[in-house]
């Protein structure tokens, strides 16, 4: 009953399955600020692009006694700039709102993705806490910011909290969905292995959820500098963020003052966004073990 | 033991009567709470250096069997048994972490089960060698090609010392040729290892190659209709696929086959 032995019953067990591929692409990993520059070039050719529109608007399309309207970029930037007694306000202000800004995204960041765990662990905390994660969405913050003026203050407390509401949902959301990402059959996995919920969610979820969360982040962070506006706009009271500044410049009609101040405000923005673009190519790059890229 | 069919048996096939078993199913049937029945009434027996494949059509319960037989689904009726130390499952698709390494993909059966880090370490290293990834221990999942992701699911299987291993198609998704290369792999390391091997599959082939015993069920609700004994000893030559006495064994599975579905 016993058919064909084998010839080569003992030679290696496995076949050799080729050579380890080469983990990189075509970019090798340069330093971090060389990725920093190589993407900041689509958003240079943008300002640029910006730049060209506005002398158009000016030269081209205002006839000349119209011109205050939209002075050129140079006469706004080169007075504005190096007049001091606009810009040691102005550098004053940028300062405040930059701190508000940082210290709402930090606090959205981790009130999110603790949210986000409780609600992942048991699906009735899921029922329970999603509603207001929904509400806090949806509910018109314009309505809701001269109310949190009047209840905490207009100091920095009050501003922080418009901050987080304002930035705290992709945050819950993101990380959520990355939480419940892993595959049934990884979870099946870990079942078998008899993981803890604490093994589940520190081995399984929490790193599949990595990804998510860098998306999350990203939006986070530039909702929270429009948070830290958008409070410091409506707040007519307390220390003057840039968005504070920006409503006085409207009233004032000091229009450079106020295109320069728009201006910073834009780059404030474009920055902590690609703080946060870079972060999260790194990260989550690696995180799947390729460099760079 | 239910012998189904009058088919003479061989060392291989069977144990000795009351020696040690380690997956025992008596009269078991699952019934989803959708009102799905999926099994009804299997019985089987397997112990050490035993390979159990089933072969039976789409949907007739072989997933829901191995579910069963792991415990991640409860039987409504019947009893399962299970006397192994250790139980190992090897998924359809290779189910690694994305963001761990080969070797730290394996090395998570023991970190789960709070193994030192030099230990499972030194573990994880001999089940990848064992299944022919040496060198590629730090490549992530991305990076390595289908039948080498199989590979470390197969390490992360192996390095549990498992006493019952559980497939589930395992080989399912893979090209003609990864997959003939995978199973001779396969049935070398059951040779090696000797654990009580319970595997799914499409491939009457493939059933027929790996195996001590093919188990054939009918469609829905599934059942055992025939139990197939195979005679050959381990390790298997590849070429045995090509023998007349196997395309006779083949022709047989797969007669019944059509018979049941
Ligand atoms: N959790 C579940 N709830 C309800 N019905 C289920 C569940 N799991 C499986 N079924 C049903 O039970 C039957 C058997 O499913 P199972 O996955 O075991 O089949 P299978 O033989 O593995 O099929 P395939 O060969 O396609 O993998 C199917 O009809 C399926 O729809
Ligand atoms: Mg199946």
């Amino acid at each position: 009953m016993t058919a064909p032995r084998v010839a080569q019953a003992d030679a290696p067990l496995l076949s050799e399955p080729g050579e380890p591929r080469a983990a990189a692409g075509p970019d090798a990993p340069g330093p971090w600020w060389r990725t920093a520059l190589v993407r900041s070039v689509p958003i240079l050719g943008a300002l640029l692009g910006i730049a060209i529109v506005w002398y158009a608007v000016t030269y081209l399309a205002l006839p000349a006694n119209q011109r205050f309207l939209l002075p050129p970029p140079h006469e706004v930037f080169g007075e504005t700039l190096t007049n001091a007694r606009v810009m040691g306000p102005m550098a004053a202000a940028l300062g405040r709102t930059f701190g508000v800004t940082v210290v709402g995204l930090v606090i959205a960041v981790v009130l999110g993705i603790a949210y986000a765990v409780v609600m992942s662990q048991w699906r009735i905390a899921e029922r329970v806490l999603y509603p207001y994660a929904v509400i806090l969405q949806t509910i018109p913050i314009l309505a809701l910011v001269p109310l949190i003026g009047i209840w905490l203050g207009y100091g920095f407390p009050a501003r922080v909290v418009v901050c987080v509401i304002i930035a705290v949902f992709p945050m819950i959301a993101n990380t959520l969905f990355g939480l419940q990402s892993a595959s049934p059959a990884a979870h099946d996995l870990f079942t078998l292995k008899k993981a803890s919920r604490w093994q589940r969610l520190r081995k399984l979820q929490f790193p599949a959820a990595v990804p998510s969360i860098f998306t999350g982040l990203r939006n986070a962070a530039g909702l929270a500098v429009i948070g830290a506006i958008v409070g410091d706009y409506f707040f007519q009271q307390g220390a003057v963020g840039i968005g504070g500044l920006l409503r006085v410049y409207t009233e004032r009609l000091q229009i450079d003052a106020l295109l320069v101040a728009v201006t910073l405000t834009a780059l404030f923005g474009v920055l902590v966004f690609s703080v946060f673009a870079v972060l999260d190519r790194a990260v989550v790059g690696r995180w799947y073990g390729h460099t760079g890229r | 033991m239910i012998t189904l069919t009058g088919v003479s048996t061989d060392q291989h096939s069977v144990t000795e009567p009351g020696g040690a078993r380690t997956l025992v199913l008596e009269g078991v049937s699952k019934r989803f709470p959708t009102g799905t029945v999926a099994l009804t009434d299997v019985s089987l027996g397997l112990g050490p250096g035993d390979f159990v494949t089933v072969v039976g059509p789409s949907g007739c319960g072989k997933s829901t069997l191995l579910r069963l037989a792991s415990g991640l689904e409860r039987a409504t009726a019947g009893s399962i048994d299970v006397r192994a130390a250790s139980t190992s499952y090897v998924f359809q698709d290779a189910t690694l972490l994305e963001w761990r390494s080969a070797a730290r993909n394996v090395e998570l059966v023991g970190e789960l089960r709070g193994e030192s880090k030099a230990e499972r370490r030194k573990r994880a290293q001999e089940a990848l060698d064992l299944v022919g990834l040496t060198g590629f221990e730090s490549q992530h999942p991305r990076q390595l090609s289908g039948g080498m992701r199989m590979r470390v699911s197969l390490a992360r299987a192996l390095v549990a010392e498992p006493e019952l291993a559980l497939f589930d198609e395992p080989f399912g998704a893979l090209d003609e040729i990864t997959r003939l290369d995978m199973q001779t792999e396969l049935q070398k390391l059951f040779r090696l290892k000797r654990f009580a091997g319970l595997f799914i599959t499409h491939s009457v082939s493939e059933a027929v190659y790996l195996s001590t015993k093919v188990l054939v069920m009918s469609g829905r609700p599934g059942r055992i209709v025939a139990e197939i004994p195979v005679p050959w000893d381990y390790p298997r030559a590849p070429d045995l696929r090509h023998t007349a006495e196997f395309a006779a064994l083949t022709g047989r599975v797969s007669h019944t086959l059509g018979e049941h579905s």
